[in-house]
């Protein structure tokens, strides 16, 4: 059964923060398609297109009939544990810091077998589900999970490093206006957040959700705004070495094209959208950045709200749809910048949300209770890419098949 | 020898004359205008470093600024309402630098705005205020004390679910003080108009009536509590920007000590 975790102590001030340090990094290009599956929560792994053998690990010609077409497709994720091992010793430095660490070999109901780290609540003999995460270096690896939920199963040490859980973290939601801020809060809270920050753009201007707000056991208002460098490095400057997790919900939309589209909304929102999270990395990355080891409450996740129409846009909300392509665009370099020191960075795509700038069109659109149940889910899973509501997965899944042909349906037209 | 001058500059030199600050600093927290969030906005105050003596610049700090027209204390100029659009020479490089130094006369009604924050200035207090002070002299800028200056974060816009609340004149008081031929009117609130001024018949009188008639707006003034209701003189030259509607600016009073 695993341990529950226990609330770190404070830090002992006169130690040296541990460095991060990341499992192995090298991957065949075949096998980062482990990574991409991973990166979503799909357990998916390579079918033979001519015999339809089930691969393991990735290869770039199939095991039994040496045929090249080899399609990642969703895979079943029962499994039997063949036998276990302890690892008592290891020259890799990330290992060797988390010494003893169990891995097992696993039969694959779907035919292969593989190596793969093992929940502390499975042993050998066990029926297990299978799930790809991604690891501190970014790579997809293979769990052997229970097959039920079993108690404070998140808090076994190997899935607790594979994923962001928010139990005994401290969590910075930058925007405390927006819409969903309350309930992502409140689920943040009740999964086990030590502290949430919030932080309140124009204390100048009254809201009249402050107040229910401010009265929330654990939650702190702090001036922050995403337009003001001066603000963000201010608030970076108390609060940097406590942000675990940092959630933006910062957004600023208006509706409207290009063509008769006022450039100053477009302004504010590539300011707040784009330029916002540019500031934001640059106030708070570098201190999460250097906090991924840093015991129980170490940083775990930088998380970005972005429209599904970063992928491809709504006419009607064209200037918007551009600064959420360039925030998405920053995120994916922001991922490169933070791949050292194995900070995640994800991101949580969304369609229309229900609220004001949405509100004369027809459903369906995303309740803030379904959009914090998604960053939630995304935190706990481990995940890179989530997309909240039918929407966001329905254009996300064309744009995966044919971003040129959805480009051509969303412009007018088509089938 | 021009002696005024000559001895204004002296009593500058000697303290005599004080030179006070109606300005706000411009700072990313000081309130501006919030209109409904369809209407385009006033941009709020920002500085972006561009060097601070490092690889960026090794000698040198500067800033890139962000702002409004009409964002800190700042200067309305004619064009900047839709009453004033025609009048001659109504952009703020186009005004004639005359105007920007004058007379100035102080209506305090900041007792009235501790007591009611939708205060309103009348022809009343006006004619009140001339039964003391004697009459608005022609081509003077007039000033609304109501100590607003003095509040901050949410008590300044004040905004409730109906609007924001704050001070400001009836469109009969603005109509009194055009017939006095006034150069402008200013205010220590966001506007020159009360916070409820949409409610008025103009709506927005101060901006519809001194701009139709070709006369200036100042507002988020500060230190009005430091002028004498009478015979102070006003420095408010807006920046020279080529068809602006307004600009932030620094608002000087010269008064003479003892006097306020």
């Amino acid at each position: 059964m695993s341990q529950p975790l226990t609330p770190p102590k404070k830090k002992d001030p006169q130690k040296r923060s541990v460095v991060p340090t990341l499992p192995p990094l090298g991957r065949s290009r075949a096998a980062l398609g482990l990574s991409a599956a991973a990166a979503e929560g799909r357990f998916a792994l390579q079918h033979c297109a001519e015999c339809g053998t089930v691969q393991y690990p990735p290869r770039d010609a199939c095991c039994r009939c040496l045929g090249v077409t080899l399609e990642w497709s969703e895979t079943e994720t029962g499994g039997t544990v063949l036998a276990q091992t302890t690892v008592r010793a290891s020259p890799d430095p990330y290992f060797r810091e988390r010494l003893p660490w169990r891995m097992g070999s696993v039969k694959l109901d779907v035919g292969p077998v593989a190596v793969c780290h093992l929940h502390g609540d499975v042993a050998r003999g066990d029926v297990v589900r299978m799930a790809l995460k991604l690891d501190k270096a970014g790579q997809g690896v293979l769990i052997a999970l229970p097959q039920q939920r079993t108690k404070a199963m998140e808090d076994d040490p190997v899935l607790r490093s594979l994923t962001a859980h928010p139990k005994h973290r401290r969590v910075l939601i930058t925007d405390a206006r927006s819409h969903f801020a309350a309930p992502l809060a409140d689920a943040l809270l009740k999964a086990g957040a030590t502290r949430v920050f919030m932080g309140e753009p124009e204390t100048w201007r009254r809201w009249p959700e402050r107040d229910a707000l401010a009265a929330m056991d654990g939650v702190e208002l702090l001036p922050l705004d995403v337009t003001d460098a001066a603000s963000v490095q201010k608030l970076a400057a108390q609060i940097g070495g406590k942000v675990d997790i940092l959630i933006n919900t910062a957004r600023f939309i208006r509706p409207g094209g290009v063509l008769m589209h006022d450039t100053v909304f477009a302004r504010d929102e590539m300011e707040v959208n784009a330029m916002g999270l540019m500031r934001l990395a640059q106030g708070f990355g570098p201190g999460m950045a250097a906090r991924t080891a840093d015991g129980v409450n170490s940083a775990a996740a930088f998380v970005n709200i972005l429209s599904a129409y970063a992928l491809v846009p709504d006419a009607g909300y064209g200037a918007f749809a551009a600064s959420q392509a360039a925030a998405r665009s920053i995120s994916q370099t922001l991922r490169a910048e933070f791949r050292p020191s194995g900070l995640r960075v994800m991101n949580v795509y969304v369609g229309p949300t229900d609220d004001d700038w949405h509100q004369s069109l027809p459903p369906p659109k995303v309740a803030p209770n379904a959009l914090a149940r998604s960053v939630m889910s995304g935190l706990i899973e481990g995940l890179e890419d989530v997309y909240c509501g039918d929407v966001a997965n329905n254009l996300a899944e064309r744009w995966k098949v044919d971003a040129k042909v959805l480009e051509r349906e969303m412009t007018g037209g088509g089938a | 020898m021009n002696d005024i001058l000559t001895e204004l500059a002296l009593s500058i030199a000697t303290g005599n004359t004080r030179v006070v600050d109606l300005t706000h600093t411009l700072d990313p927290d000081f309130p501006v205008i919030v209109l409904p969030p369809e209407f385009g906005q006033c941009a709020r105050f920002r500085m972006e470093e561009v060097s601070a003596y490092d690889h960026r610049g090794p000698a040198w700090k500067w800033h890139n600024l962000t702002l409004n027209e009409h964002t800190g204390t700042h200067f309305d100029a004619p064009i900047h309402w839709v009453s004033g659009k025609d009048v001659p020479n109504g952009a703020v490089d186009e005004i004639d630098v005359s105007a920007f130094v004058g007379p100035v006369v102080v209506i305090d009604c900041s007792a009235g705005a501790a007591a009611d924050d939708d205060f309103e200035m009348t022809p009343q207090i006006i004619s009140d205020w001339e039964a003391t002070h004697g009459l608005i002299p022609k081509g003077a800028w007039v000033l609304m004390r109501t100590d607003w200056s003095k509040r901050s974060g949410t008590e300044y816009l004040n905004m409730e679910e109906d609007g924001p609340h704050s001070p400001g004149p009836t469109p009969a008081a603005i109509e009194a003080l055009l017939a006095r031929d006034i150069r402008g009117f200013g205010t220590e609130t966001v506007g020159t108009d009360a916070g409820q001024g949409a409610h008025y018949t103009p709506p927005y009188p101060a901006h519809y009536l001194l701009h139709g008639a070709g006369k200036f707006g100042l507002q988020c003034l500060a230190n009005l509590d430091q002028l004498p209701p009478t015979g102070a003189m006003l420095i408010a030259a807006p920046l020279k920007i080529k068809g602006g509607t307004g600009s932030p600016l620094r608002v000087l009073a010269l008064v003479t000590e003892g006097s306020a």
